[in-house]
């Protein structure tokens, strides 16, 4: 696939980094020489300086044969100008843009064809803002995704020591909950995976990997360590981008404070926010966050710009006693330093966003793909399209698949109604996968994939096979 | 002192246009053959005369005014204005020149203390005339010359917006300063308009009707009977009262724009509505429930009937009575006049602090109380879910302090002349706002004419002061207004 991304920031450098390891043919433009450089030096990759809403850069980038544009600079307009170009003068079939502007959003027949031609519009600001905001909703997970419009959750969970998950089978789990249907798909033990079977054992400090249907998460969770108290009092250290739209977004639910460094953009806030409490400080000043009781919160949220601020910030408030600490850390490196150490949560803003474009980017019938662990593992849906004779997963239980080790299947969203009915999306059915689940047409299969290399595998096992049809 | 002749040409067309004014009671005179056409034409001439000369003997100065003397021609038109309308008054009904002045001041400033009696044996003309003061007051002279002669050259928004009450004048409602005031004009006239038709439909009488429905409006509170709106004794009629009272008691910001949006989602964007309904239905239903509990009515029903009307009618500034409330128990009387204090919202012909300083002074309060617990926090006020800039608060505080030291003093300076503390306080509040009735001696039972000349005087400068909203007056006292 020929892939042409715009912008090499934080997001752009991600996704190349991601997609260039799948053998696509990848050219990345930005206005920004050192930036490229770096890229280049790290990445088999071409790059292009230049302004990306330019035609003449975008052909100079081989947009003429390209497949696929990712405009993910800084900027919504040189985004949606690059679209447009990109539609008018290179042809070019698929175009995703980050659009942060909640106005741009708003009004979405400007994404149409006739118009800026986005086909798919992602902010990471928001995925960003809407994974935490669900981390604050199941404050005993590490991490929630959804899959099937959201009838279906992945949640990682980590077992601790003298929790009622610890030292048990697995198998032991289906006894003691009898009417919650779930699947562990992974467990990871000293970063590293164990295939997950009826009598494996988990030992505290373990990473857990749960399927469920979403309305039965709490229930699991509840099951799997001794309830946390819901979470009602929430700081927020940092007020940028992320900050503000978290803010907005729990203001209505939680009792949140929010601080930011900057006098003027603490106003701009305190304006724009209703009942958060909005304080101007350094989120690294003690005493500012001893006299505003970071130690009593629930949760707080280091949400900087800058890794060690948020690192610093998050062990203050950690050490002064806040129940959970979540930091937003984008170098890879400090979160394998520092995940499951004093810092409960880590949150890799290119990680977490990374997912919604991969999905654009997977062949095959690829409704949603997740990055898990820092990308190392993936998260898949996948519509398993044929039939028997065509497809080489309908109409076979699963354990007669041949799934490469460190596959799992862990849940089937199912239409009620056959195909062509008046069914709606909304009355799926959801069916936690066993070894003998039988998949059908049309299923969205959710997959966990432990180790990313396998994910071409995958693809090719739900491809329909061209010879058949 | 030269550039104090820049505003008297100004004045002399402004009283040339204003004379105007006179035709309507002529007209009444004439088809009511009271007798007083000769009299009105009389003023009307004058009045004509003497704006005339003014600007033909300084015309030559004119030239587009600045800020400080379009502040000082504010108050000349209205101390001017009430002198040149009560000369019908000192003539028709034979007053001294104090308690003349007084009347007109009070119906020019939509305020509605009368110190007459035998109303309903006044010729229509004279009533007709007081309610017509009331309703060019209400909206404003200025706004008024404004919208209809707009080569007066008082186009600055500055000048105009001193006569709109409140505290936010910048909102722009159209880009010319005279659209906006034809504008607002034209809904006050259409609102005017549908109170003359209802009223007369619930069964007053044509004459009844222009007069009520000029004071209705106005928010003003004349009647042209002594029972005030007691005299009809009808269920109608006060229903109509109500309704229009809380229309012309709304900003009329939003009323101009759901005219131009034709459409009523705009009140929701009005953020001081919400609170003049919620205290005004709050305050029916708590003072029904007052004087049903304590006997003064026999029946809830009639609690109701009375309780609301004359709450609103207080509330509002009109100042119309169904009864004489002054002899509720002192708790009601006194909630109705702390009503009238700020009920009225900003930009309505209402009077007293506005429900929007209201707003505005508590919020402060309670951004001070957030200080206090959280020093680093940043808590801009927000009224309807935009900041209000500090400027904007400092400029209520300043003006809740000059409206609480008018309040104080002007009390004061009543009772050191002799009146009991009741009357003297409840005279200054129902003056200051411009309600019209007080309590005790100037009750709505009774009248003003209890004052002696020096009382009348206080009352009719606190009027004056209460209607432009004090600063733009007390700034003319200052020696810094008249420096170079």
């Amino acid at each position: 696939m020929k892939i042409v991304i715009l912008g090499a920031g934080q997001v752009g450098s991600t996704v190349a980094e991601s997609l260039v390891s799948e053998e696509n043919d990848i050219t990345v433009i930005d206005i920004e020489p050192t930036r490229l450089q770096k890229l280049q030096d790290r990445l088999d990759l071409r790059t292009v300086t230049g302004n990306a809403a330019h035609p003449a850069v975008l052909e100079q980038a081989g947009a003429r044969d390209a497949d696929l544009l990712l405009a993910v600079t800084q900027s919504d307009e040189t985004n949606l100008v690059a679209c447009k170009l990109a539609a008018t003068l290179f042809n070019i079939p698929t175009k995703i843009a980050r659009i942060r502007s909640a106005d741009y959003l708003s009004h979405p027949e400007i994404f149409a064809d006739a118009n800026f031609a986005v086909d798919h519009s992602i902010c990471p600001e928001q995925i960003l803002c809407d994974s935490i905001v669900k981390l604050l909703e199941f404050p005993e997970s590490l991490q929630v995704l959804e899959f099937a419009g959201g009838k279906v959750s992945l949640v990682a969970v980590r077992a601790f020591h003298g929790g009622p998950l610890v030292g048990h089978e697995i198998q032991y789990l289906r006894q003691h909950m009898p009417h919650v249907d779930m699947c562990v798909v992974a467990i990871f033990r000293h970063d590293s995976p164990i295939a997950p079977e009826g009598t494996t054992v988990v030992e505290a400090g373990d990473e857990v990997f749960i399927i469920a249907a979403t309305g039965n998460i709490r229930d699991v969770l509840r099951e799997l360590r001794r309830a946390d108290q819901p979470v009602k009092r929430v700081m927020i250290g940092g007020g940028g981008n992320i900050g503000r739209r978290l803010a907005r977004a729990i203001e209505d639910r939680y009792e949140v404070k929010i601080i930011e460094y900057n006098k003027t953009g603490a106003e701009r806030l305190a304006a724009e926010l209703g009942r958060t409490l909005v304080l101007a400080g350094d989120v690294t000043d003690e005493q500012l966050l001893e006299a505003e009781n970071a130690g009593e919160m629930d949760v707080y949220c280091a949400l900087t710009n800058d890794d060690e601020t948020n690192i610093m910030s998050a062990l203050l408030a950690k050490r002064r006693g806040a129940r959970k600490v979540i930091a937003l850390i984008n170098r890879g490196s400090y979160v394998n330093l520092l995940q499951a150490g004093q810092i409960d949560i880590a949150i890799s803003p290119a990680q977490s966003t990374i997912g919604t474009l991969l999905a654009h980017v997977r062949r095959g019938d690829c409704v949603a793909a997740h990055s898990l662990r820092r990308g190392a593992a993936e998260a898949l849906e996948l519509i398993a399209h044929g039939d028997m004779k065509s497809s080489r997963v309908i109409g076979r239980p699963i354990d007669q698949l041949g799934l490469p080790r460190g596959v799992t299947i862990g849940a089937i969203a199912r239409q009620r109604e056959p195909a062509g009915s008046t069914a709606r999306d909304g009355d799926d059915e959801i069916v936690i996968a066993h070894h003998d689940t039988v998949i059908e047409t049309g299923d969205h299969v959710i997959v966990f994939v432990v180790n990313k290399s396998l994910v071409p595998k995958v693809e090719r096992l739900f491809q329909v096979d061209v010879g058949f049809l | 002192m030269a550039w104090l002749l820049a505003v008297s040409p100004v004045l002399g067309i402004i009283a040339m246009a204003m004379s105007l004014s006179h035709l309507l009671p002529i007209a009444i005179s004439i088809l009511a053959g009271d007798g007083m056409a000769a009299l009105f034409a009389g003023s009307m001439a004058l009045n004509f005369a003497a704006g005339s000369a003014l600007w033909l003997l300084t015309r030559r100065h004119r030239r587009e005014l600045q800020i400080r003397e379009g502040i000082l021609l504010i108050t000349l038109v209205w101390m001017g204005g009430a002198l040149f309308a009560c000369l019908p008054l000192l003539a028709g009904i034979g007053l001294s020149f104090t308690d003349a002045y007084f009347e007109s001041m009070s119906a020019l400033t939509a305020t509605g203390a009368t110190l007459l009696d035998g109303l309903d044996e006044l010729a229509p003309s004279l009533n007709v005339w007081r309610a017509e003061l009331q309703w060019i007051g209400g909206m404003g002279v200025i706004v008024l010359v404004v919208a209809i002669l707009p080569m007066v050259g008082v186009g600055g928004r500055q000048i105009s917006k001193a006569e709109i009450p409140g505290p936010m004048k910048d909102e722009q409602l159209t880009p010319r300063v005279t659209q906006t005031a034809k504008g607002l004009w034209i809904i006050y006239f259409a609102l005017t308009l549908a109170c003359f038709v209802s009223y007369h439909l619930a069964g007053m009488s044509w004459l009844d009707a222009l007069i009520h429905s000029f004071t209705t409006i106005s928010l003003g509170g004349f009647s042209s009977h002594d029972a005030s709106l007691a005299h009809f004794d009808s269920i109608g009629i006060e229903l109509v009262a109500i309704v229009f009272m809380v229309l012309a008691g709304i900003n009329f910001a939003s009323h101009f724009r759901m005219w131009q949006e034709k459409s009523f989602r705009v009140y929701r964007h009005d953020s001081e509505l919400p609170y003049f309904l919620g205290v005004l239905v709050a305050s029916v239903i708590g003072v029904t429930i007052f004087l049903w509990a304590n006997g003064v009515y026999p029946d809830l029903a009639s609690s109701l009937r009375y309780a609301a009307f004359n709450t609103i009618s207080v509330a509002t500034n009109t100042g119309y009575a169904t009864t004489d409330y002054a002899q509720w128990p002192v708790f009601a009387p006194l909630w109705l006049i702390f009503l009238g204090t700020f009920v009225a919202c900003s930009g309505s012909p209402g009077g007293g602090i506005k429900m929007i300083r209201a707003m505005i002074l508590y919020r402060q309060v309670y951004r001070e109380f957030t200080k206090l617990s959280h020093p680093s926090a940043v808590t801009p006020l927000k009224i309807g879910g935009q900041v209000v800039p500090d400027q904007v608060v400092f400029s209520v505080l300043a003006f809740f302090f000059a409206w609480l030291a008018t309040l104080v003093s002007m009390t004061l300076l009543l009772t050191l002349s002799g009146l009991d503390a009741i009357t003297a306080f409840s005279a200054i509040v129902a003056s200051l706002n411009n309600i019209g009735p007080g309590l005790h001696q100037v009750g709505p039972a009774a009248n003003f004419s209890v004052l002696n000349d020096f009382q009348t005087w206080v009352c009719t400068l606190t009027m004056l002061l209460g209607r432009l909203e004090l600063l733009t007056v007390l700034v003319i006292l200052t020696p810094a207004f008249w420096h170079k």
